[in-house]
């Protein structure tokens, strides 16, 4: 490598390597969630962020003053190009990075990351099959990101999203999913309330069971790729109920977060 | 060191020792998998270790059950960023089930019920270094921990401990498994952090 030219060396971007991006937006997608918009600093002299796909992540890196860091992966909202990143943050009890994300952050602040990271729980635009999507809670944000891209594309495959929350106020990205739902010829949306419904809501709040589940999965049929995002008892039940009803465990691709400690 | 983050105090202020850079301490276990848990039954489990010249050695449950048996204590890191202290296994030694095998090769592709596959240094899985561990806790491991059986390296982080594990192939090349094709690093040594390309 010493006979490589420095900036050269420099140009080159780095999954491994930390990398400075500033706050440009950030509010509260719920009573308990932020969405933070990041943007890279636009140099020549530096790096360019890759192309991002659809369900990556990123590393978030926070140092105090005495130089301790602490470090969290948070899954990328949206992969649209132009160098932004956007991810939202869910407060967690007795957090470490989470309440400073979501309370501490002000915009003009900068934050270093690392990535995008992952090639598995993505979907990319080469991919023909219907594609249906599952979420619990928080579990939506990478889901999110392959929404976004689906209909920035204008794809024709037809896209489904089960979106299981505690209560209404609780959804992110409510009025976005649901103005999709509304015009969008190729995607559609079914909410499951598992502690309170909104008011006129047909079914008693409670959570996803098999009968549910089943009725929302059958629309695209066996051939759908499905991802399925959320806590972990959440995608154990959904991915096991899919595999128990028939369907080619393959074709299932799943991404849970651990248990809240320490995040 | 990075910049800093204005206002950020952090939980902890001194250095945990044996804690790896980038890692942080988690007292539960959380479960990470690319897909559904494959439920696998201790009648129809297998396990074989194929050499580099095709010959392949298998275990039943039972005969598995049969080789000595180690109790170890251990440390385990995950790329994802948290670790966990002093976990205690139950299994069976790479050592033991590597004991007939005859082979020159360097490195090990192991393979798991559900498809999933990891690339570990055949040096990483010898000398009292890892396990096919059957116990988490005294207690039979849980599917979504990777039972009936799970490879154990704890040396490295802990995509590279298999769950789920069927066989493992030993190579002369270094091929890539399932993360190793997906952004993260062949090798993975979290005190160097080997965690991504």
């Amino acid at each position: 490598m010493s006979d490589v030219p420095a900036s050269a060396a420099r140009s080159t971007w780095n999954a491994s390597d930390w990398h400075d991006a500033l706050v440009v937006e950030a509010y509260a997608e719920t009573p308990t969630a932020r969405t933070i918009r990041m943007r890279l600093p636009a140099s020549a002299a530096l790096p360019q962020l890759p192309e991002l796909v659809a369900g990556q992540h990123i590393d978030v890196r926070l140092t105090a003053p005495d130089g301790y860091t602490a470090v969290r992966s948070y899954s990328l909202a949206s992969a649209a190009p132009g160098g932004v990143l956007e991810t939202t943050v869910e407060e967690l009890d007795d957090g470490e990075v989470s309440p400073y994300l979501v309370r501490g952050l002000d915009v003009g602040d900068r934050l270093e990351i690392r990535g995008p990271i992952g090639g598995w729980f993505v979907w990319r635009e080469e991919e023909p099959a219907p594609v249906q999507l599952i979420a619990g809670g928080s579990g939506v944000v990478p889901l999110m990101a392959m929404i976004r891209a689906h209909e920035a594309a204008a794809h024709p495959a037809p896209f489904r999203l089960l979106y299981s929350v505690r209560s209404p106020e609780m959804a992110y990205y409510r009025a976005e999913l649901e103005e999709l739902a509304r015009v969008s010829p190729r995607f559609d949306l079914d909410w499951v309330y598992t502690r309170r419904a909104p008011s006129g809501w047909p079914h008693a709040p409670g959570r996803l069971d098999v009968t549910g589940l089943a009725a929302s999965v059958q629309t695209l049929g066996t051939s759908a790729l499905t991802f399925v995002c959320g806590a972990t008892p959440f995608v154990e039940f959904v991915a096991d109920a899919l595999v128990r009803a028939g369907r080619d465990p393959a074709r299932i691709r799943t991404e849970r977060y651990g248990g809240a400690d320490g995040a | 060191m990075g910049l800093f983050s204005p206002g950020f105090m952090g939980r902890r202020r001194e250095p945990v020792p044996g804690l790896p850079p980038g890692q942080h301490l988690v007292t539960d276990f959380p479960v990470l998998s690319i897909g559904p848990t494959p439920r696998v039954s201790t009648e129809e489990w297998r396990f074989s270790i194929t050499s580099e010249s095709g010959l392949m050695t298998t275990w039943t449950w039972d005969e598995f059950q049969a080789l000595p048996q180690e109790d170890v204590t251990v440390d385990i890191h995950c790329v994802t960023s948290w670790s966990k202290f002093g976990t205690g296994w139950r299994g069976v030694s790479l050592d033991t089930l590597l004991e007939g095998v005859d082979t020159g090769a360097g490195f090990a592709m192991a393979r798991s019920y559900g498809g999933y596959t990891t690339n570990v240094p055949l040096d990483e899985l010898r000398g009292g270094k890892a396990w096919v561990a059957h116990q988490f806790d005294g207690a039979p491991l849980a599917p979504e921990h990777g039972g009936p059986a799970r490879l154990l390296v704890p040396s490295l982080y802990f995509w590279k401990s298999a769950k789920w594990v069927r066989s493992i192939e030993l190579s002369t090349r270094n091929d890539p498994g399932f993360w190793e094709q997906n952004g993260y690093h062949m090798h993975g040594d979290p005190w160097r952090e080997e965690r991504y390309w």
